[in-house]
């Protein structure tokens, strides 16, 4: 167990350097000059002495050879200093820090939401003895992958917000104002929870142990819950960090519509100031949460099937 | 055909039609605002929707009146200039405090002025209006002296814009980033309660606030005790903020919204901005825009009028003039800016483009190809140039688009690696012909050498009115006729204004003074 866990958090620091650098590389190569940005933002910009532009970009390093300036930045990375905000002169960690909570708020309230309900929502579609029912059940999931996160929120902000107004339509403050952009970033999340395990459930259900399980008189009720659902949510789970991931961009194009102030929002205006730090410390952040998740989703799974830890040492138990 | 009939509307002077009609203090107006750029300080803010806040904040020497473009007295009572506009004194009003307690008086304009240049190119406006200064001079405490090298009859106006509003000494030190990060301090009718960058920015009313502008209806403090700017960068979020009663008041009015709110009872305020309009400048380096015909050609294939009801919001007019005609010193050049189809395809047939095989026009082996660079700063830039790239080929011209983020704006600019670029200026100076296209600035358009440099020049050392307007008028008409800029459509700034809001007004750059606004049903 030891082991297991060293290793992946050997894995995780590799990823996070292979985020970081290729952040890094990615943004000094793109076109446009961050200098020019932060002298020139907005649309009524006045003629820009050149000079003014050189020392400005001397000031940040922009001047230094690109290897000198990578080495230079990962040393203070290293150390928890991200380098300051182009834009707006704040470090990039205070930034980060500051809206973190909210997105992480945001997130696990709609992770949480999206296994509630679709967990629910497979369940119930393949519990359902009822074709139709069934039938209609595990249409929606489709149907709430292939819809635009945007257009959820708008549509629920028209509903709950405009037309009846029970929630805020913006804004951080309170439970309240948290309702509608969780149910929306909970959406998709949720029917994909609900693809992967219906599907999971329906083939386990298919299983000769599940057979047996009924032979003896287990109810209905208990073999689907006791002895399909543990080895169904299997594939669920692993999705689950996966989803995180899809969480965090989600949350971006939510935290926009519901004016919200979060990871996402910094992302967004970081992004078109070419504020290089700051979309950096974004980087490196998003796939800290990431690995963290996946680390944890890893440690989960001997929890519920020993038999992972186990396989590198004796690949023979795989046989079954 | 038939004719829809508007409801509504109007020459309404300030906003809001129902309830009671005398003003009342007290009350939060809540405003929406698409954007955040991340900074409070007045100086150094370019856009807009920080404008809009942080112009609150800031008293200026002077003000502008939008309906004359006249310059009136604020925190200046009274002011000289010399006979070749170098020397401009200003005689401070008495009594006039900083929030933090400290006087404004003429060292606390030497050093903010003073301090500028050092903000550099982070506040480009400010440190253009003051480029070329010699000395700036505290003569006794009310009165202070700027001197500039060269005539800069400009300066009066900048003196009124947000860009120029004083700020107190302590602010002055502090560096540009601080300024941004930690707010200024200033001696406006607002002060700065809260700023929650991406988010909102919170205004609260400077009590014992006694020193107002000319212009402004009421004496001594705002109406309102606070003002919160909410940031909602989605517009139908805006938009429906508004309907439902969760903001007062939103900025940047779509054409497509503008219906709903009218129905929602909302009063649209509009105003056209000042400056230089919405337009194609061209290389005029390139080989092919060196050609005045091909300019020229461009010019009268554009409709206008087609641009201005299709894609800009409702009452926007088409250019008239390469200033809008909200600039002081404008003139109607119409007729000049006319579209004639026609009359481009025989300036090109003349000047030996001839149609090819695909309809687009070839002269010695080269096809009358062009490509237009624009920046993703408004919603309505590419409607517009889908439209023109039409309206181009109907007279032979080939165009293409070519998008690039707003960051790249001054590279590409300074680079000169564009052939026609789409933009626009916002300034209620008629100066800001001389900032785009003298040839001894920045000139980014790469104008030739021609008299119109010595006529901007002249204007910019000119006091007298009539004789500057003449100036003006005169590079306007150089401008257009030789179509070194192709003016194409004003650009409208539309508020929605709920109706319990009354006199949310514009100033003299379009942007809102919020001193004299006030709110119905405020106990």
């Amino acid at each position: 167990m030891r082991r297991y866990v060293i290793r992946r958090l050997v894995q995780a620091v590799g990823v996070l350097w292979a985020a970081y650098t290729l952040s890094f590389f990615i943004l000094v190569l793109l076109p446009g000059d961050p200098v020019s940005a932060m002298a020139g933002a907005g649309a009524d910009s006045a003629p820009v002495d050149p000079a003014r532009l050189e020392a400005l970009r001397h000031e940040y390093g922009f001047d230094q050879p690109v290897p000198l300036q990578y080495l230079n930045h990962l040393g203070h990375a290293l150390i928890g200093d991200l380098g300051d905000s182009v834009a707006t002169g704040r470090p990039v960690t205070q930034l980060i820090t500051q809206a973190l909570p909210q997105t992480l708020l945001l997130t696990a309230s709609a992770l949480t939401l999206a296994f509630v309900l679709g967990g629910g929502l497979a369940l119930a579609a393949t519990f359902s003895s009822r074709p139709g029912v069934r039938q209609l059940l595990l249409s929606l999931p489709p149907l709430g992958v292939s819809v635009p996160t945007f257009w959820i929120g708008l549509m629920l902000v028209q509903f709950f917000s405009f037309r009846n107004q029970w929630f805020p339509a913006f804004g951080n403050d309170g439970l309240k104002g948290l309702v509608l952009p969780a149910v929306t970033l909970a959406v998709p999340t949720g029917a994909q929870i609900a693809l992967v395990l219906a599907k999971s459930l329906i083939t386990t259900l298919d299983e000769p142990y599940i057979g047996t399980a009924r032979a003896k008189g287990a109810g209905r009720r208990h073999v689907h819950l006791r002895h399909a659902l543990r080895n169904a949510s299997l594939p669920a789970l692993t999705v689950a960090g996966l989803l995180v991931g899809q969480l965090m961009a989600n949350a971006v194009v939510i935290e926009t519509v519901f004016s919200r102030n979060g990871l996402g929002r910094v992302t967004q205006s970081a992004v078109n100031t070419q504020d290089i730090p700051v979309v950096q410390g974004v980087v490196v952040y998003g796939a800290l949460v990431f690995v963290v998740v996946n680390l944890l989703v890893d440690l989960v799974y001997p929890a519920l099937d020993p038999r992972i830890v186990l396989a590198p040492r004796r690949p023979v138990v795989a046989a079954a | 055909m038939v004719v829809l009939t508007g409801c509504g509307g109007g020459d309404s002077a300030g906003s809001g039609a129902g309830g009671s009609s005398t003003p009342k203090s007290g009350g939060t107006l809540t405003f929406a605002v698409g954007s955040d750029t991340g900074c409070t300080d007045p100086q150094q803010v370019a856009s807009n929707d920080s404008i809009y806040s942080v112009r609150q904040l800031v008293d200026s020497l002077t003000d502008q009146d939008p309906q004359t473009g006249k310059i009136v007295p604020w925190l200046a009572e009274s002011w000289d200039i010399n006979e070749d506009a170098t020397t401009f004194t200003f005689h401070l009003r008495d009594g006039v405090t900083f929030s933090d307690g400290t006087p404004l008086d003429a060292e606390a304009v030497k050093a903010d002025f003073e301090a500028v240049p050092d903000l550099g190119a982070l506040a480009g406006l400010a440190t253009g209006y003051l480029a070329g200064v010699k000395k700036i001079t505290a003569d006794d405490p009310q009165t202070v002296t700027v001197t500039f090298a060269q005539p800069n009859a400009q300066f009066l106006q900048a003196t009124s814009t947000h860009s120029l509003g004083i700020v107190s000494r302590a602010s002055s030190k502090l560096s540009a980033q601080d300024r941004c990060t930690k707010g200024i301090v200033g001696s406006g009718p607002f002060t700065l309660a809260e700023y929650a960058a991406n988010q909102s920015t919170t205004l609260k009313k400077r009590t014992g606030y006694a020193w107002g502008s000319s212009l402004w209806k009421k004496q001594g403090e705002a109406y309102l005790d606070q003002v919160v700017f909410k940031v909602l960068p989605e517009a139908g979020v805006r938009t429906g903020s508004l309907q439902s009663g969760q903001v007062d008041a939103i900025g940047n009015v779509g054409r497509a919204d503008e219906s709903a709110l009218e129905a929602a009872g909302v009063s649209l305020e509009a105003r056209a901005n000042p400056g230089v309009v919405f337009g194609l400048s061209p290389n005029n380096a390139h080989p092919i825009l060196k050609d005045a015909a091909v300019r020229q050609a461009i010019g009268y294939a554009i409709d206008r009028k087609q641009i201005a009801d299709t894609v800009f919001n409702t009452g926007t007019e088409p250019a008239t003039s390469v200033l809008a005609h909200t600039t002081p010193g404008y003139e109607d050049l119409s007729g000049k800016l006319a579209f004639d189809l026609d009359k481009a395809k025989r300036l090109l047939e003349d000047d030996g483009w001839s149609a090819g095989a695909d309809g687009i026009r070839e002269k010695d082996g080269k096809k009358l190809s062009l490509t237009i660079t624009w920046f993703a700063n408004s919603p309505t830039n590419q409607p517009s140039l889908e439209l023109i790239q039409q309206q181009l080929r109907q007279a032979g011209i080939a165009v293409e688009l070519q998008q690039n983020e707003i960051s790249q704006f001054a590279t590409i600019l300074q680079t000169g690696d564009f052939e026609l670029a789409w933009g626009n200026v916002t300034r209620a100076d008629p100066d800001i012909l001389r900032t785009q296209f003298s040839t001894s600035l920045a000139n980014f358009y790469q104008v030739p050498e021609t008299d119109l440099e010595k006529t901007l020049t002249q204007q910019a050392g000119t006091i007298d009115e009539a004789a500057r307007d003449e100036l003006v008028a005169q590079a306007q008409e150089d401008l257009v006729e030789n179509a070194y800029t192709v003016p194409v459509v004003e650009l409208q700034t539309k508020l929605g204004v709920a109706q319990r809001v009354h006199d949310l007004n514009f100033e003299a750059s379009s942007r809102i003074q919020l001193h004299d606004t006030w709110l119905n049903g405020v106990e």
